[in-house]
C-alpha cells in the first residue's frame, strides 16, 4: 500500500533528506520518499495507517517544526 | 513571501538595527577627564581609569550585552533548535554548528563578528526560502490545469460546480474562455481549443459536435454542450496531474549520492574543525590564532546548499518540460534522458502518420478516376484500413447498389460485381490465384492492390503510411543532441521498411517483426549497448507496453486522451509530433549539466574557504558566504531551467 501525505513547513533540504532515512528505518516501513521541493511524503507499507503513529513521532523527532497532513 | 517569512525580514530588520547601535556605541563612553563609577561604587580619577585600563572592565560586559541584543534577536530560535535537536540525538545540525561558532566567537571576544554572522545566515535562509518557494511556484504554475469547476444545467439554470459533482453522462456547458473541466464528447456547438497548457502545441485545436474533448483544454471561442464521459478522478487532467506531483519521488542517482555525501561531509568537517582548534594549539600554544580558524570550518560544513541545489535542479528540468507538453514520471528518468545513445522507434503511428493513404494510382487501359472508383466500390464493405483508404481515396459516397456477390478472400482481397462487371481486387497472390497476369514487376514501397476487371489486368493502387513531416527533422535533431544510433522496429515487409528507414535516414532497422520480436530486438540491442549508454524505445503506447517497459527509457507519443500509454510509459509525450523528443533529450541535458554545475560549484567554493580558513586567510563571512550564498546562487542557477526549451 502506498500513500502520500502533504507537509508544512518543511524548510530544509537537508532535513527531509534525514527525515527520509529516518523513516525507512521504521519496522513496518517498505519504502519512503520525502520530496522537498514538492513538499510531500509518499510511504509505502504494508498498512499505512498503523505505521503513521510512528512516522509521525519520527518527523517530530527529526524535524520538530515541520508538520504531516493526515 | 508567506507570514513566516515576512515575520522574519522584520527580525532581521531589528536585528540589523539594533547591531548598528552595539557597533556605533564607543568604546570608551566618557570623555579622558572625567572621573568614573566602578563596580564598587567608588570614584576614580581619569589618570587611573585610563592607565589601568578601565574602559575594558567597566564597558566589556556593557558592549558584550549590546552586541547579545542583537544577537539574541537574530538568533534565538537558531539556538533554540538546536538545543532541541541535540536532545532529539541530532548532533550535526546546522543550527547546533552555527550555534558554536557563533558562541565560539562571542567568546573570544569577536563580538561584531558573532552577531554579523548570525544575521548574514539568517538573511540568507531567509533569500533560499524565498527563492525555493518562488521557483516551486513558478513550476506549480506551469503545471496548473486543474479546473476550478464545471457549469451544469439545473433546473433551466446554469450553476457552477466542482468538477468532481458531475456524473458520467452529465452535460456540462463550457463558455469561451474556460478551462474544459471534464473529458467528454461535444454535443452542440463548435469552438477552438487551446491545448498548449497539455501540449505545449500553440496551434488551436477545431472542435465540431460529435469530437471528443480533453480536459485541461481551454476554450477560446464559441460555446460548448459537452456530454461528460469520465468522472473527474479518471479524467485526463486528474491523470496528468498526478502523474506530475508524483515525479519528485522517483529519486535521481545524483540525489541519493549526494544526501550520502552530506551525511558524511558534515562529520568529517566538524572533526577536522576540532583537530585545528586543538593539534597546533597545543604545539604553538596559539589558541587565539587556531581557534577562530576552526570556528569557519563550522560555518562551511553545513550541508544545506549542496543537498538543495540538486533535487531543485530536476524539479526545474521537470517543469520546464512539462511546459513543452512532455511529461517526465521521474527524476531518475530525466537523468538517464541525458544518457540516451540508442533510441529505437515503432514505425506505426511514432515515425509515421499510422494513417494508410492511395499515393500512386497506375491504370492500364481506362483513366484512373475509373480505376479507383471500381476499387473502391469493391472494396467498400471491408473495415480493413487499407480499403478504407482506397474509398478515402475515391471520395464518392458508396452506393451499395451498385455492388452485388461481395466475396472476402481472406489473406489476399475481395472479388464482387460492380455494375455487373467482375471486379477483383487484392494483392499479387490474389492475381497469380486468379492465372490474371500482371502487366509488369512493379516494385513500390507500401501495399500494391491489383485491379483486374472481367478477368483482365486494369492496373494497381499503391498504398503507403506516409512518414510525418517532422519525423527525419526529430532523427536530425537527436543525432545532434548526441544520439548515437536510431532503429527502426515494424512488422512490416522488409521493402517497405527499408524505404522509411532510407528516406528519413535511420541507421538501423529490423521488419516483419511479430511483437515478441519487439521485444527480442530490444533486448539485443540492450546487451549490445556500451556501459553508461541509455536505451530509448518510441512507441505510441498502445500495443508496445512490453517494449516501452524493457527499454531502459519508454516514451509514449500522441499520449493525449490515452490512458494505456501514460500507464505504461516513463516518458510521456502528450501529442504526436517526434520533434518533442530532442526537446526532451536538451532539456535533459541541460538539467544535468546545471546540477553538475551546481555541486562542483558549491563543493568547489566550500573547500576553497575551508583550505583558505585553515591557512587564516577566510574570515566568517566568507565561511558564511560558503554555506547560505552559494546555495542561493545555486537556486538562482537551477531555475535557469524554467526557461528551457
Amino acid at each position: 500500500m502506498k500513500k502520500t501525505f502533504k507537509l508544512i513547513d518543511l524548510d530544509c533540504a537537508n532535513c527531509a533528506a534525514k527525515m527520509e532515512t529516518a523513516i525507512k528505518k521504521l519496522p513496518g516501513v517498505t519504502d519512503a520518499s520525502v520530496s522537498f521541493m514538492a513538499q510531500k511524503m509518499t510511504i509505502e507499507a504494508e498498512d499505512v495507517d498503523a505505521v503513521m503513529k510512528d512516522v509521525v513521532k519520527c518527523c517530530k523527532k527529526v524535524e520538530p517544526d515541520c508538520e504531516i497532513v493526515l | 513571501m508567506t507570514r513566516k517569512q515576512k515575520k522574519m525580514l522584520w527580525r532581521i530588520i531589528a536585528a540589523a538595527a539594533l547591531f548598528m547601535i552595539a557597533v556605533l556605541i564607543p568604546d570608551q563612553i566618557y570623555p579622558a577627564d572625567r572621573w568614573v563609577i566602578d563596580l564598587t561604587g567608588q570614584w576614580v580619577p581619569p589618570a587611573d581609569w585610563l592607565k589601568t585600563g578601565y574602559t575594558a572592565y567597566m564597558w566589556g560586559p556593557l558592549k558584550l550585552l549590546s552586541f547579545l541584543i542583537p544577537y539574541l534577536v537574530i538568533g534565538w530560535d537558531v539556538l533554540w533548535k538546536a538545543v532541541r535537536n541535540i536532545a532529539h540525538g541530532q548532533v550535526f545540525d546546522e543550527n547546533f554548528l552555527m550555534c558554536v561558532a557563533t558562541i565560539g566567537a562571542l567568546i573570544i571576544g569577536e563580538y561584531p563578528e558573532a552577531v554579523a554572522v548570525m544575521l548574514f545566515y539568517q538573511v540568507g535562509e531567509l533569500f533560499q526560502n524565498v527563492a525555493v518557494s518562488r521557483s516551486r511556484q513558478s513550476i506549480a504554475a506551469l503545471m496548473d490545469i486543474r479546473p476550478d469547476y464545471a457549469n451544469v444545467e439545473r433546473d433551466g439554470q446554469l450553476v457552477q460546480v466542482e468538477p468532481e459533482e458531475v456524473a458520467v453522462g452529465d452535460v456540462i456547458v463550457i463558455k469561451a474562455g474556460e478551462r474544459v473541466p471534464l473529458d467528454g464528447t461535444v454535443l452542440e456547438g463548435t469552438s477552438a481549443l487551446d491545448t498548449a497548457a497539455l501540449t505545449g502545441e500553440s496551434l488551436p485545436r477545431d472542435v465540431v459536435a460529435g469530437d471528443e474533448v480533453i480536459s485541461g483544454c481551454v476554450n477560446l471561442s464559441g460555446l460548448l454542450h459537452v456530454q461528460v464521459s469520465k468522472p473527474f478522478r479518471e479524467s485526463t487532467v486528474t491523470r496528468i496531474l498526478d502523474l506530475v506531483e508524483n515525479s519528485s519521488e522517483k529519486k535521481a542517482q545524483a540525489e541519493h549520492f549526494i544526501t550520502k555525501f552530506a551525511r558524511y561531509y558534515t562529520p568529517i568537517v566538524v572533526f577536522a574543525a576540532l583537530a585545528l582548534a586543538v593539534i597546533p594549539s597545543l604545539i604553538t600554544w596559539q589558541w587565539g590564532t587556531w581557534v577562530p580558524r576552526a570556528l569557519n570550518f563550522l560555518v562551511v560544513s553545513c550541508p544545506c546548499a549542496l543537498v538543495i541545489s540538486i533535487p531543485l535542479s530536476f524539479f526545474g528540468g521537470l517543469g520546464g518540460a512539462s511546459k513543452q507538453g512532455i511529461l517526465v514520471k521521474g527524476s531518475n528518468y530525466l537523468e538517464a534522458l541525458a544518457q540516451a545513445r540508442i533510441v529505437v522507434f515503432d514505425k506505426t503511428g511514432t515515425l509515421t502518420q499510422g494513417k494508410f493513404s492511395v499515393t500512386a494510382v497506375h491504370p492500364e487501359g481506362l483513366t484512373e478516376a475509373e480505376l479507383l472508383e471500381l476499387a473502391a466500390l469493391a472494396e467498400q464493405f471491408s473495415t480493413h484500413p487499407i480499403s478504407k483508404s482506397v474509398v478515402a481515396a475515391w471520395g464518392g459516397t458508396p452506393d451499395q447498389t451498385r455492388v452485388s456477390g461481395v466475396e472476402e478472400i481472406v489473406g489476399h482481397g475481395v472479388r464482387a460485381a460492380v455494375d455487373g462487371r467482375q471486379v477483383l481486387a487484392g494483392n499479387g497472390q490474389l492475381m497469380d490465384l486468379e492465372k490474371i497476369s500482371v502487366a509488369s514487376d512493379h516494385d513500390h514501397p507500401g501495399t500494391v492492390i491489383h485491379v483486374a476487371v472481367d478477368g483482365k489486368y486494369a492496373g494497381h493502387l499503391v498504398i503507403t503510411d506516409r512518414p510525418k513531416e517532422t519525423s527525419a527533422q526529430a532523427l536530425r535533431e537527436l543525432k545532434a543532441a548526441g544520439v548515437r544510433q536510431t532503429v527502426m522496429l515494424t512488422g512490416d515487409a522488409q521493402g517497405t521498411a527499408q524505404v522509411v528507414a532510407g528516406e528519413l535516414g535511420l541507421d538501423r532497422f529490423y521488419a516483419q517483426l511479430l511483437p515478441a520480436g519487439k521485444v527480442e530486438r530490444v533486448e539485443e540491442l540492450l546487451r549490445d549497448k556500451r556501459p553508461g549508454e541509455k536505451l530509448v524505445f518510441v512507441g505510441d503506447g498502445i500495443n508496445d507496453a512490453p517494449v516501452l517497459s524493457r527499454a531502459d527509457i519508454g516514451v509514449a507519443m500522441g499520449a493525449l486522451g490515452s490512458d494505456a500509454a501514460i500507464e505504461a510509459a516513463d516518458i510521456v509525450l502528450m501529442d504526436d509530433d517526434l520533434l518533442k523528443l530532442p526537446v526532451a533529450v536538451r532539456i535533459a541535458g541541460q538539467t544535468l549539466s546545471i546540477v553538475r554545475q551546481n555541486v562542483v560549484f558549491a563543493l568547489g567554493v566550500k573547500l576553497l574557504v575551508l583550505v583558505l580558513s585553515a591557512m587564516g586567510l577566510a574570515n566568517m563571512w566568507a565561511a558564511v558566504f560558503a554555506d547560505v550564498g552559494v546555495s542561493v546562487l545555486a537556486i538562482l542557477n537551477a531555475s535557469r531551467m524554467l526557461k528551457a526549451r
